[in-house]
């Protein structure tokens, strides 16, 4: 067993698994603001850069990191819902390029202002949890306690997002908007603010897999979350921009292709994992893999 | 009561509705006949909300329904049940009926045995999602969905729809007693001219967006001219 563990294929599983969560998470949050407004938010992993940098840079004050997690999280929502507010509500019904301008752009403006307040240098973020691997029999198993952490904050941002839209009448109501908004109306459901809130939750999850980053390896920095925005949003339409549950599962695959590329071809070649696996999905299944190709009848 | 006064919508250059008004009272069917095209869908969308008008006023009661969005007309208890009754398919019998009964301050399991008891074979089916419904039960579900919130106004578009006509008569004889028995509202929209006539209090036919002709329904039936041009009720 323990020799199973500490096994190269092993290794490459848990640093699929741990980067793939990641992914998965900045899927979920695009798909979930996909499902409502059908918009791509383009400035997705700049923004919740920014609420990271907000919260994390609480920590230099001597507060403690789970109250700058919270800061960032809550930071993130706000920035959220007034993103939908004040740029993306005046373009509802316009051309579908507009929102991708205008959020191009903002991830330009965001950028560029958080290296003029913090700089563009990397700031360490303390780390939560130690980063040295577990040890078996004097062998590396390639995960360390903040690598189960990693996961299973994701995994439970996860559940509890599945649970909100799954079992609660905020959940319902999202669902209907996103489906039927006009039918919603007709019920009484208020849509412009269930857009919001969709933003929010969207902005709250990409702001928790920018705290892993930040907390990890690599620190914060302005442009931290651009590959990661890449790699999450081809897993959003590896599963089929509709399907979170696709999402999840584009993200852990993506995650899985890059390590083991990684490790069995080149690390050079290893960002090429989430392309070629989008290249091989789009061939075989256009409409992504978790989505049901049906005409929506009305 | 819904009061619809002198109302004219436009969508760019081309008048839906011109100078329309019409009264619906509480326990009677108002029928709004015409053939396609001649403004009854817009009507109803204007009533909840979905339209803005140009000019012109509706009333619920003495409240004015101007510039109040949909969703809060909705919240007053007005009931809008769309042209292909908009069942929202990806979601459960029952989801679709508790989004209906969410606005309402009615007790949500108190509501739903009370729809399943109304129309068993939702009851049936409450965890099946909707895709997998016919028309007939789309129709029901929609109905339930609307009754729900327990509202004063039901507006009903083209419920006959595409259902066979022996599941039609059915319909319209529980929107008649559905009417009377919870003094409802109701304006009912049909281009089934003679379904609709045999249940109906009262008339409006609509041509072209505008009212050619209004009364009781017995008048409105027995009117060999409305008949033969606007109702298609006799062969030419």
């Amino acid at each position: 067993m323990s020799s199973f563990l500490t096994s190269s294929f092993m290794h490459n599983i848990f640093g699929g698994l741990s980067q793939g969560v990641i992914y998965a998470l900045v899927a979920l949050s695009l798909v979930i603001i996909w499902q409502s407004t059908h918009i791509l938010n383009f400035a997705q992993g700049a923004m919740a850069m920014f609420a990271t940098y907000i919260g994390m840079t609480e920590l230099d004050r001597g507060i403690n990191y789970w109250w700058c997690v919270l800061i960032s999280v809550v930071v993130g929502m706000i920035l959220g819902g007034l993103t939908e507010r004040v740029l993306i509500r005046p373009l509802y019904g316009k051309s579908e390029i507009n929102p991708i301008v205008v959020m191009v752009g903002f991830l330009g403006v965001i950028e560029a202002v958080t290296t003029a307040i913090w700089t563009g240098t990397t700031r360490n973020v303390t780390e939560p949890f130690s980063q040295v691997y577990y040890l078996s029999n004097d062998k590396i198993i390639l995960l360390s306690p903040f690598n189960i952490f990693q996961i299973v904050l994701a995994v439970t941002i996860m559940l509890l997002v599945a649970a909100l839209f799954r079992f609660t009448k905020l959940g319902l109501q999202l669902r209907a908007s996103a489906l039927a908004p006009e039918v919603a109306r007709l019920l009484g459901v208020r849509v412009n603010r269930m857009l919001t809130i969709g933003w929010m939750l969207s902005a709250g999850v990409g702001a928790i897999a920018a705290v892993i980053i930040a907390s990890g390896n690599f620190g914060l920095f302005p442009t931290d979350m651009n590959g990661i925005f890449v790699a999450g949003f081809i897993a959003a339409a590896v599963g089929g921009l509709e399907s979170p549950i696709g999402a999840i599962a584009g993200g852990l695959l993506i995650g899985l292709a890059e390590q083991f590329i990684l490790a069995y071809w080149s690390p050079n070649v290893a960002p090429l994992g989430g392309i070629i696996i989008l290249v091989i999905a789009l061939m075989i299944r256009p409409q992504g893999i978790f989505t049901k190709k049906v005409g929506r009848r009305v | 009561m819904i009061r619809v006064e002198h109302l004219s919508v436009s969508y760019g250059a081309v008048k839906a509705l011109q100078d329309v008004s019409l009264e619906a009272t509480p326990g009677l069917i108002t029928a709004v006949l015409g053939a396609n095209g001649a403004g009854k869908t817009t009507l109803l969308r204007t009533i909840s909300g979905l339209v803005a008008p140009q000019s012109g006023n509706i009333l619920l009661g003495d409240t004015s329904l101007l510039r109040t969005p949909a969703e809060n007309i909705a919240r007053m208890g007005v009931a809008h049940v769309p042209e292909g009754r908009g069942v929202i398919e990806e979601l459960t019998v029952e989801e679709n009926l508790r989004l209906g009964a969410l606005a309402s301050k009615v007790n949500m399991s108190e509501g739903l045995e009370a729809q399943y008891a109304q129309f068993p074979v939702l009851g049936d089916r409450r965890k099946m999602h909707c895709a997998t419904l016919s028309g007939g039960e789309r129709q029901m579900l929609a109905m339930a969905r609307a009754l729900i919130s327990q509202p004063r106004v039901l507006l009903l578009d083209e419920p006959s729809l595409g259902l066979a006509p022996l599941v039609t008569a059915e319909l319209m004889k529980s929107i008649r007693q559905l009417c009377e028995s919870k003094n409802l509202t109701v304006i009912l929209v049909e281009q089934n001219a003679k379904s609709a006539l045999r249940i109906a209090h009262n008339a409006v036919v609509l041509h072209l967006g505008s009212v050619v002709a209004s009364g009781d329904a017995k008048t409105v039936a027995d009117d060999e001219d409305l008949r033969r041009y606007y109702l298609g009720l006799v062969e030419q």
